[in-house]
């Protein structure tokens, strides 16, 4: 076949790649403040402009501005930033346990530890949600214990999958967070299919999801937003905007040409363009989000912008791919560290405070690695039964697994004598 | 001939291919600029440019559907799926219209598609990287299904799967990438290198599908067999002292039925094994016809060996896994069968 030379195919590029600065001047800035706060019942097709501005309440000296302020307690916000930093320091420790060794994966969410822990508080303990994988913020800020949370990352005899999930792959049915899944995007319509189910019931919960931008790309988006406007259903859709999907950059996921937010209006539901690191922003935006979600008036799309820190997990090596200390670049900062100047600016914190709390989150996560290998580890006892392996395959073991689980148990004691038969 | 482990070779069957022809396109996620998060396309958007090898959005189904089009449309894509755990996403693409395409048009569109995508477990994937969901495609009327089980057969396979006009579903066992692996994960990893499977040939060859590959002859027992478990069977047969035939189907659709029934005529013993699950896997149907062809030839029932009926379970991974030890229990009960 003749092919013609001159492609007119359009590839995006991201803006810097090894060996270059990095470079954000595509991201949209909205000055801190100027964008308007409407009222919950406003029709979506009146507040499209939400969905390309940015919603941001913290200025760069870490002030509070503008009709988006949530004027939260400063106790509130000291919890905030507990969760975010226990969020940071246990996802430090669990990656250096990974390199040494002693568990088998690890995905961080560093820089993005105000999506979840400003959503979760913003939300009610009752409204469920349908987590992607890096948003262990939320676990930690419903309270999930860090031991149990390790014995899923060991899959050891405490371990709440049995055994059966990658690390990080958490669930808890006490605390409302559904079993996050390896698939992409899955969790989206699912999320939709819950709250619908909470309007069929004439309940007040709400269901809130998370996917990243990369993911968006999946039907599964589609479907979510689509169910989601046919029937008003009492959800919030999150797109975590960390600008990588692995290797990808986000325009491959068509953020090139419009926000990952304006997509929410082509279906009718209102787009919202928020800081990710800004803890305050975050706080506004997803409570507005569940009032207007609580009262009837339907579903909301959030975009949080935001920037992936580290690795996509512990089996990628961004230096391949995407400039180097590209992160300190990152024009919206650092979340931790600008809720930490916020509440130095209002008299509630101190670098002395500062340095305590890390101390003190810091022993929080040694002593409950501590008492999760106790339940077990990859390379040392107590192990989980592997018979373990044939339930909840369904409700009852059915024969034609009975009959593996015996043939299994005979292969595993007969093992070194059927090997060493022949020689 | 070089030294190639299994992704230098699939990397030199899709450099040759793009050299060779011009309307070769790779697309798949994070195979662009990255070079693949196995590294199988490495410098090879360098090399051709990235109007021909093109990083993609995460949409299986857009995937697919897209090189459908593309192929429609005069081009050969090669898609790679990340993984063949993520495949499912694009499944109503392969099995409604890549399928049909041709059959539906009376034979005037077709879809040269070949869709690459690493499978299989034993690398502490847990159930979402971990599957082989070969059989699933091999039920499905119209897609050509192979799985390598060497560099040198993988290179071969590969170039004779893209220049199909027929679309090819190419599975790779990823625990074979850098070596051979015998099933035991406490002994320390073997490089192709010492393989004579992973001497390749720089060049254009072709390795046909629908021809199985006899990887060892024997007398007393066929084993037939693809993928990661080739290795598993030549290893347990070999430490019981039975004199086993490994036959190594290479591609599952086509199937060489005539050197499978050669050989169990010829040993009046057969054994089915594959990492993929048991039930309705694809060891059901070669045992349909072994039963079918061989019957009156058959000293014993025939044996499967399979994994579990279970999702693929991160703790237990070697439990799950067929090993040589789950072979060993076929072998025995096999030629102990009067």
């Amino acid at each position: 076949m003749r092919m013609n030379r001159h492609s007119r195919l359009h590839l995006p590029h991201p803006p810097a790649r090894p060996g270059e600065a990095p470079d954000f001047s595509y991201v949209q800035l909205s000055p801190a403040g100027a964008v308007p706060r409407p009222d919950i019942n406003a029709r979506a097709r009146d507040i499209e402009s939400l969905s390309v501005d940015l919603v941001r309440v913290l200025d760069d000296d870490g002030n509070p501005v503008g009709p988006w302020h949530p004027h939260l307690d400063p106790a509130e916000l000291q919890i905030g930033l507990r969760h975010m930093l226990l969020t940071r320091l246990f996802d430090d420790r669990m990656q250096r346990n990974q390199r040494a060794g002693k568990i088998s994966f690890y995905i961080r969410s560093l820089g993005e530890e105000a999506v979840s822990v400003a959503q979760c508080m913003a939300l009610r303990p009752g409204d469920m949600l349908f987590p992607s994988y890096r948003n262990q913020g939320l676990q930690i800020a419903r309270g999930i214990a860090l031991v149990d949370l390790m014995c899923q990352l060991l899959s050891n005899t405490r371990d709440m999958c049995k055994g059966r999930q990658l690390p990080v792959m958490y669930h808890s049915k006490a605390g409302n967070i559904f079993s996050i899944s390896g698939n992409l995007a899955t969790q989206f319509p699912q999320a939709v299919g819950w709250a619908m189910a909470a309007a069929i019931k004439g309940e007040d919960h709400l269901a809130a999801s998370w996917i990243g931008e990369g993911s968006s790309a999946e039907a599964d988006f589609h479907h979510a937003l689509l169910f989601a406007s046919v029937y008003q259903a009492p959800v919030i859709l999150n797109v975590v905007n960390n600008q990588w999907a692995i290797s990808t950059f986000q325009g491959y996921a068509g953020g090139e040409q419009r926000s990952f937010a304006a997509r929410g209006p082509g279906y009718g539901i209102p787009g919202i363009r928020v800081d990710g690191n800004d803890f305050l922003a975050v706080y506004a935006v997803t409570q507005w989000a569940a009032e207007r979600a609580r009262t009837g008036a339907g579903p909301a799309l959030i975009e949080l912008v935001t920037y992936r820190g580290a690795a996509h997990s512990t089996s990628d090596d961004p230096a391949r791919y995407r400039a180097k200390n590209d992160f300190e670049h990152w024009p919206l900062g650092d979340p931790i560290l600008r809720l930490k100047q916020h509440l130095i600016g209002l008299g509630e914190w101190s670098e002395a405070r500062h340095q305590a709390l890390t101390a003190e989150l810091e022993a929080l996560v040694a002593s409950s690695w501590k008492e999760a290998i106790t339940f077990g580890t990859m390379s040392e006892g107590p192990r989980l039964n592997a018979d373990l392996m044939f339930e909840d395959v369904f409700k009852e073991v059915p024969e034609h697994l009975q009959k593996q689980r015996a043939l299994m148990r005979a292969e595993r004691s007969r093992s070194p004598e059927a090997r060493s038969e022949g020689t | 001939m070089a030294n190639m482990n299994m992704i230098q070779a699939l990397n030199s069957a899709m450099d040759i291919m793009l050299k060779r022809d011009p309307s070769v396109v790779l697309m798949g996620e994070d195979i662009g600029y990255f070079g693949g998060v196995f590294r199988a396309t490495e410098g090879l958007q360098r090399k051709y440019g990235e109007h021909r090898v093109i990083d993609t959005p995460i949409a299986e189904g857009g995937i697919v559907a897209t090189a459908i089009g593309m192929s429609v449309n005069g081009l050969r894509p090669v898609a790679e799926i990340q993984f063949a755990d993520y495949i499912y996403p694009g499944f109503d693409q392969i099995v409604s219209e890549l399928a049909r395409i041709r059959y539906r048009s009376a034979g005037e569109f077709f879809a040269p598609v070949t869709i690459r995508t690493p499978c299989g477990g034993g690398i502490r994937g847990g159930q979402t990287h971990s599957q082989s969901p070969e059989g699933i495609f091999t039920h499905v009327s119209g897609i050509k299904v192979v799985m390598p089980s060497n560099p040198y057969d993988a290179k071969g396979l590969l170039i004779t799967s893209i220049e199909d006009d027929d679309p090819v579903v190419f599975f790779e066992p990823k625990r074979l990438y850098n070596g051979p692996f015998d099933g035991d994960p406490t002994k320390p990893a073997v490089p192709w290198s010492s393989h004579p499977k992973g001497q390749v040939d720089e060049g254009y060859y072709k390795v046909p599908l629908g021809k199985a590959d006899i990887v060892r002859a024997g007398t007393e027992v066929t084993i037939l067999t693809y993928g990661t478990m080739v290795f598993v069977a030549a290893a347990a047969a070999a430490a019981m002292n039975v004199s086993a035939e490994i036959i190594d189907l290479r591609s599952l659709v086509p199937l060489d039925v005539d050197t499978l029934c050669s050989s169990v005529r010829k040993t009046g013993r057969c054994i089915v094994a594959h990492e993929a699950t048991r039930f309705s896997g694809f060891g059901a149907e070669l045992l349909s016809i072994v039963q079918e062809e061989c019957f009156w030839d058959l000293e014993a029932p025939i044996q499967r060996v399979t994994g579990w009926d279970t999702p693929y379970p991160h703790a237990f991974e070697w439990e799950y896994f067929p090993g040589q030890a789950r072979v060993a229990m076929a072998l025995k009960t096999v030629m102990e069968s009067a």
